[in-house]
């Protein structure tokens, strides 16, 4: 599938303040069997000096992948999703997410190609406080399949 | 330095847990009919999951749930999850690249299902002073 290049560049408007809960990090956590208690208890994520719960290395994919959706359904950009694999996952952290956070989105095309009838998307993710604190750079790499 | 392996048992189940998780809910992590329907073997774990998988080995790795500096992964080949009570399994085993002075160690991992690698280029940077 061939994207359109000149989409490289393309910074989107900031999303819609995600609140990160508690018992969604809980959830996350028991998804994936992860144990450590500042996971699940707020004594234990505070005795690391932090506010509350700890997520996860990965739980950001959650408020980015929904943040994503403003690229996959930018109609200019005509991508078929069902033809979406995953290529490249990279997360840089100033810190981990905790509960209480309410996190912004702020998205960027950093590189559109096409190679072999296959669509190569590679996406920037800023993800801040709504106050504008850096939390969490999230590069995220797509393959739009072409048809066989 | 190698690390210790770790093993990750994977079924339908936990595929049907972690979407809900994590909000991922492509048939392709459920739905046989949809999977092979778009040309694959069947149904597939999550990409996301597996990281998260691997996300956990290093964290346990580190001893601390906060220690992730940086990571990063190149999802190379689906893991297939069969209809049954057994799954499959991801193998995870980690090698110790480099110790910085300001206290990061930066690791390469490697995941593999049935004997294939699962990612390539993994690789992780943990703090490992406080």
């Amino acid at each position: 599938m061939s994207l359109d290049p000149s989409f490289v560049g393309r910074t989107y408007p900031p999303t819609a303040p995600y609140q990160v809960g508690r018992e969604k990090i809980r959830e996350f956590a028991t998804a994936i069997g992860a144990t450590d208690p500042a996971h699940h208890d707020l004594e234990a994520a505070q005795a690391l000096g932090h506010p509350d719960l700890v997520a996860p290395p990965t739980f950001p994919v959650i408020v980015t992948m929904a943040a994503s959706n403003q690229i996959i359904e930018d109609p200019a950009l005509g991508m078929d999703y069902s033809r979406v694999v995953h290529g490249d996952q990279r997360f840089a952290y100033t810190r981990p997410v905790v509960a209480g956070d309410e996190l912004v989105c702020t998205n960027t095309i950093e590189d559109v190609s096409t190679r072999g009838g296959h669509g190569f998307l590679t996406t920037r993710t800023d993800v801040t406080t709504v106050g504008g604190e850096p939390v969490v750079a999230v590069w995220s790499k797509i393959v739009v399949r072409g048809e066989a | 330095m190698e690390l210790p392996a770790k093993t990750f048992r994977v079924t339908r189940a936990d595929l049907v847990r972690y979407a809900g998780a994590s909000g991922d809910f492509n048939p392709i992590h459920w739905s046989d009919r949809f999977a092979t329907k778009v040309g694959l073997p069947g149904v597939i774990a999550h990409g996301m999951f597996t990281m998260a998988l691997v996300g956990r080995a290093i964290t346990e790795w580190a001893g601390s749930p906060d220690a992730v500096v940086e990571y990063g992964v190149r999802f190379t080949r689906p893991v297939v999850v069969p209809d049954d009570d057994q799954g499959t399994e991801i193998e995870v085993s980690a090698r110790v690249r480099e110790v910085t002075e300001d206290g990061l160690t930066r690791l390469d991992v490697t995941a593999t299902c049935l004997g294939e690698k699962v990612l390539s280029q993994a690789r992780a940077t943990i703090r490992t002073t406080r």
